[in-house]
C-alpha cells in the first residue's frame, strides 16, 4: 500500500460494511436472547424452590420423621429426616457400585478395548442404557429382585437401580475425559520402565480426576433427584432406618408423595423437601470440586 | 560434572565391555529380562584403560533386518544398523522415512500403537529384545526415551516428575533426594530449579521442560537414550543447552537421536544414518556423510536438493 493511497480507498477495502454491521448485530442480539431465555426457567425455579420451600423449613423440618397424620388441619405432620437419611444412604450406596464399576468400564475401554469388537460393542450397549428411562430400571429390580425373589421392598435394591441409572452416565463420562489425557504422557511414563498398571494409577487417573468428577457428580445428582426407580424398589416408610435391608424412604419419594396431598401444610412439605435435594446436591458439588482442586498439583 | 556420581560396585562387569561391539550373544536371552534389570551397570574404568571418561558405559543396540509395521503398512523394510555404545548417531531423512518408528523399535514403544508391529531383532547389549521372554518393562528401564513434545506429568512437581521414573518402575530404594539432585544435575537443570523442586513442572519454560524430561529419562539410568526430534518445539537458546547435554550425556549412554535439523546431525552425532523410504541408505562418521557421502541420494539430501 502506497502511503499516498486515498483514505476512501482505504475506508472501501479494510472498513465493515453498514451490512456486516447489521448482520453482526442481529446475530449477537438473537444469542443473546437465547441465553435470557434459557435463563428464565432456571432463576424461576431457584425462586420458586426457596418462596416455597424456605417457609416449610424449620428445626422440626429436619429432625422428625413424618407422622402420616395429614386428615386434620392441627395435627403434626412431621418432617422429612427418614427421606434425607434414606436418600444419602441410598445414594452412597449405588455411588460406591456405579463408580468403582464405571470408572474401571472406561478404563478398559481407553487402555485395553480401544478398538476392538468387543468394545465397540460394550459401547454400544453402554449407549443404549444411557437412554432407557428410569423407570425401566426401577421394574428390572423390581422384576428380579422383588417379585423375583417372592421377598419385597429393600433401600439396597433401590440402590442397585440408581447404580444401573448410574453406571452409563459415569462410563461415558469418565471414557470422554481418559481419552482426552495426552497419549504422549501414557508413553513418556511407559518409555521409563513403567508398568501398565502404574501408568493408569499414577498418571492417566490423576490427570483426568478434577474432569471426571465433574462427570461422576452429574450422574450422583441425577440419582438422588430420581423418583422412578426406587417407587416399587424401596418404598415409602415413614420411620427413619439404617437398615439396607428394610423399606427406605427418599426425598423424590416423599416429594411425590406429598405433592399430590390435599393438605397444604403437607405439600409445602413437599417444596420444603424439593430445596433440601437441591441444596444438598449442591453441596455435594461443592464439597468434590473442593477436593479434586486439591488433590491437583498447582 | 556430577559429584554425587557412584564409581565403585565393579561386579561381574567386564571392563572393556564397552568395546567389544562385535559381542552379540552375550547373555542367554531365557533370563535376559531379569538379567538387564538387575545388571549392575556402574563400573569405574582404571586410569590406564585410556577411557577416564567413560564412567558408565552404555550399551550398544544393533538391529538385524528390523521391519515395522502399521497394520499391513510396512514401514520400515528391513534395517541393519548399529549403534556403537556411548555414541551420539544421527538418523537424517526426509519427513515419513520411518525414522521415528525405527527409533521407537529400540525400547518397544512401536508396538503401543494399536495395530503395529515389528519383526526382526534389535540386540541390546547383545540380548535380543523382541525374544518372546524379555520383559519389556525392563527393556524400557534400559532403552530411555525423549519425545518431540516436552511432556511434564502435569499433575506433578518438579520434584516428583524425575522421582517418577524411580517411583513408577519400583525402583524406590535409596536415596531418592539425592538421585533427583543427580539426575537434575545431570540433565544441566539444577541450577535453575533447586529453589523450586515442589513447583509444577509444567510451569516451565518449554527448553527447560524438555530438560527435565532428560532428568525424567536420566533418574533410571539407562544405558541408552532415544531422541526423538527433541528440539523441534525449542527455540535456539534452548536447542543449544540440550545439544551441549547431549554431548555430556554420551559419557554415559548410548545416544540415538532422530533430528530433521541437519546443522544439529553435524554439532552433536559421532555418527549419521540417513534414511529414505524406510530403508537405510547408509551410515558413516557425521564428517563423512555430510562432506563426502557414498550414495548420490544422501548427497542429494545433505546438500538441500529433496526432503
Amino acid at each position: 500500500m502506497s502511503a499516498q493511497a486515498p483514505a476512501a480507498e482505504l475506508t472501501a477495502r479494510f472498513g465493515v460494511s453498514a451490512g456486516r454491521r447489521r448482520k453482526d448485530r442481529i446475530a449477537r442480539a438473537i444469542i443473546l436472547a437465547a441465553t435470557i431465555l434459557a435463563l428464565i426457567p432456571l432463576v424461576l425455579i431457584i425462586y420458586y424452590l426457596l418462596e416455597k420451600g424456605l417457609g416449610a423449613w424449620s428445626s422440626s423440618f429436619f429432625t422428625t420423621d413424618p407422622t402420616g397424620n395429614t386428615f386434620f388441619k392441627n395435627s403434626a405432620i412431621g418432617g422429612v429426616k427418614s427421606a434425607i437419611l434414606g436418600s444419602i444412604e441410598m445414594v452412597a450406596l449405588a455411588s460406591a457400585i456405579a463408580i468403582p464399576l464405571g470408572v474401571g468400564v472406561a478404563l478398559w475401554l481407553v487402555e485395553y478395548g480401544r478398538a476392538s469388537w468387543f468394545a465397540k460393542v460394550v459401547r454400544f450397549f453402554v449407549d443404549v442404557l444411557t437412554g432407557v428411562p428410569s423407570i425401566v430400571f426401577g421394574l428390572f429390580i423390581y422384576i428380579v429382585l422383588v417379585i423375583g425373589t417372592g421377598s419385597t421392598f429393600a433401600g439396597y435394591k433401590g440402590s442397585l437401580a440408581l447404580s444401573l441409572l448410574m453406571l452409563p452416565v459415569v462410563i461415558r463420562s469418565a471414557e470422554v475425559i481418559l481419552l482426552l489425557v495426552p497419549g504422549g504422557l501414557r508413553e513418556s511414563a511407559l518409555a521409563l520402565g513403567a508398568p501398565r498398571w502404574k501408568v493408569i494409577f499414577r498418571i492417566v487417573l490423576p490427570t483426568a480426576l478434577p474432569g471426571m468428577v465433574t462427570g461422576v457428580l452429574l450422574a450422583v445428582a441425577r440419582a438422588a433427584g430420581e423418583t422412578a426407580p426406587l417407587l416399587f424398589t424401596a418404598g415409602s416408610p415413614k420411620k427413619t432406618t439404617t437398615d439396607l435391608g428394610a423399606f427406605m424412604n427418599s426425598l423424590p419419594v416423599q416429594i411425590y408423595n406429598d405433592i399430590n396431598s390435599a393438605t397444604p401444610s403437607v405439600v409445602s412439605r413437599a417444596w420444603g423437601a424439593a430445596l433440601a435435594l437441591v441444596t444438598l446436591i449442591l453441596l455435594l458439588n461443592l464439597a468434590a470440586r473442593l477436593i479434586s482442586r486439591r488433590s491437583r498439583l498447582v | 560434572m556430577t559429584p554425587t556420581r557412584r564409581t565403585t560396585e565393579v561386579a561381574d562387569v567386564d571392563p572393556d565391555r564397552s568395546s567389544e561391539l562385535e559381542r552379540t550373544d552375550a547373555g542367554s536371552p531365557a533370563d535376559g529380562g531379569e538379567e538387564l534389570a538387575k545388571r549392575q551397570r556402574l563400573i569405574s574404568v582404571p586410569e590406564a584403560a585410556g577411557a577416564t571418561t567413560v564412567a558408565r558405559p552404555g550399551f550398544g543396540v544393533k538391529l538385524e533386518q528390523l521391519r515395522a509395521f502399521y497394520g499391513d503398512a510396512e514401514q520400515v523394510k528391513g534395517i541393519d544398523l548399529e549403534f556403537r555404545a556411548n555414541e551420539v548417531t544421527a538418523i537424517i531423512g526426509p519427513s515419513g522415512c520411518g525414522k521415528s518408528t525405527m527409533v521407537r523399535c529400540i525400547n518397544r514403544m512401536h508396538e503401543e500403537i494399536p495395530g503395529a508391529r515389528a519383526e526382526g531383532r534389535v540386540l541390546l547389549d547383545g540380548m535380543d529384545i523382541y525374544d518372546p521372554s524379555v520383559d519389556v518393562v525392563a527393556v524400557r528401564r534400559a532403552v530411555g526415551m525423549v519425545f518431540q513434545k516436552p511432556n511434564p506429568f502435569p499433575t506433578m512437581s518438579i520434584y516428583d516428575n524425575v522421582a517418577a521414573g524411580l517411583r513408577l518402575s519400583g525402583r524406590r530404594g535409596g536415596d531418592l533426594d539425592a538421585k533427583v539432585e543427580t539426575a537434575l544435575r545431570g540433565a544441566g537443570l539444577w541450577s535453575e530449579v533447586s529453589d523450586r523442586l515442589s513447583q509444577p513442572g509444567a510451569g516451565l519454560s518449554g527448553g527447560q521442560q524438555q530438560r527435565l524430561c532428560i532428568a525424567r529419562s536420566l533418574a533410571v539410568e539407562p544405558e541408552v537414550i532415544l531422541m526423538d526430534e527433541p528440539c523441534s518445539a525449542l527455540d535456539p537458546v534452548a536447542t543449544l543447552k540440550i545439544e551441549e547435554l547431549i554431548d555430556e550425556l554420551k559419557q554415559r549412554v548410548t545416544i540415538v537421536i532422530v533430528t530433521h535439523n541437519m546443522q544439529q546431525a553435524a554439532r552433536v552425532a559421532d555418527r549419521t544414518a540417513f534414511m529414505l523410504d524406510g530403508q537405510l541408505v547408509e551410515i558413516g562418521p557425521t564428517q563423512e556423510i555430510f562432506t563426502k557421502p557414498t550414495d548420490s541420494r544422501t548427497e542429494e539430501y545433505v546438500t538441500g536438493k529433496f526432503g
